[in-house]
């Protein structure tokens, strides 16, 4: 079981909040040493994230949490909107697939790019994804 | 041969700016006739699918304009990232620095003369 060893909370609410959790995500990734390349996976997917948030559910918020199980530390951001949800998470995860004006790489996108991905969402329910980039310690 | 734009983005752009810079570089190529668009992002340390998608859509309309795109100075650490989202921008030339881009569209630019004086007579 991960024990939290710290946790920061920020908000979504429009296009340059999502500038400021790249940027807070960078931030923990480097206090965390993180290699350049997970920082800019980490990072990349949070904003992938963010903006679903934004676009999808309309805002929302953002946590990120420093966490340690028994073999390493690792930095999970988790973004919940109180959205409409997705009411099919199959095909909101395949390559390509978009209701918006993206190329629907958003949530297939960020998954590749972390470690541990989870999402819960349903119609009517808003959206909570959670990923996670563990480091070897 | 025609004028080269180069455009450095050199902050992180929210998804608003970003649009409006498409917008804004697309009418800028109309206006200057300009041949080439070289787009220097060394500065950047994160493409994410909506900039990527911006980056695209710039050589696509440049294209349209008879002009040509050049994305130069991508961070390996973008380029890694953005491969494994998805995105390999296909259809975008790159050059590893303003340097290469520069002679990378001029070369070509000037290419395209020598056909046209041909095709003329």
């Amino acid at each position: 079981m991960a024990v939290i060893l710290k946790d920061e909370t920020a908000w979504i609410k429009s296009s340059s909040d999502i500038v400021k959790v790249r940027q807070l995500v960078r931030d923990w990734a480097i206090a965390m040493g993180f290699s350049l390349v997970e920082q800019t996976k980490i990072v990349t997917a949070a904003s992938e994230l963010g903006r679903n948030a934004l676009d999808y559910g309309g805002g929302g918020e953002v946590r990120l949490e420093m966490i340690q199980n028994e073999l390493r530390r690792g930095l999970k951001v988790t973004f919940i909107d109180q959205g409409p949800g997705i009411p099919d998470l199959e095909q909101a995860l395949k390559d390509g697939f978009s209701t918006g004006t993206g190329m629907g790489l958003g949530l297939s996108g960020a998954k590749r790019l972390v470690s541990e991905f989870e999402i819960d969402s349903a119609a009517g329910r808003g959206t909570k994804v959670s990923i996670t980039r563990w480091r070897n310690t | 041969m025609g004028d080269l734009l180069l455009v450095t983005i050199q902050v992180d752009m929210h998804d608003q700016l970003a649009l409006t810079l498409q917008d804004d570089l697309t009418e800028r190529i109309s206006r200057t006739s300009a041949r080439g668009v070289l787009i220097d992002i060394s500065s950047l340390q994160v493409v994410d699918s909506f900039i990527g998608r911006m980056i695209g859509n710039i050589a696509a309309m440049a294209r349209m304009l008879d002009a040509e795109t050049v994305l130069v100075g991508m961070k390996p650490a973008v380029a890694i990232t953005l491969v494994e989202l998805g995105m390999s921008l296909a259809g975008v030339r790159t050059a590893l620095n303003v340097e290469k881009g520069m002679a990378m569209l001029q070369n070509s630019l000037k290419g395209k003369e020598t056909f046209g004086r041909n095709t003329q007579g």
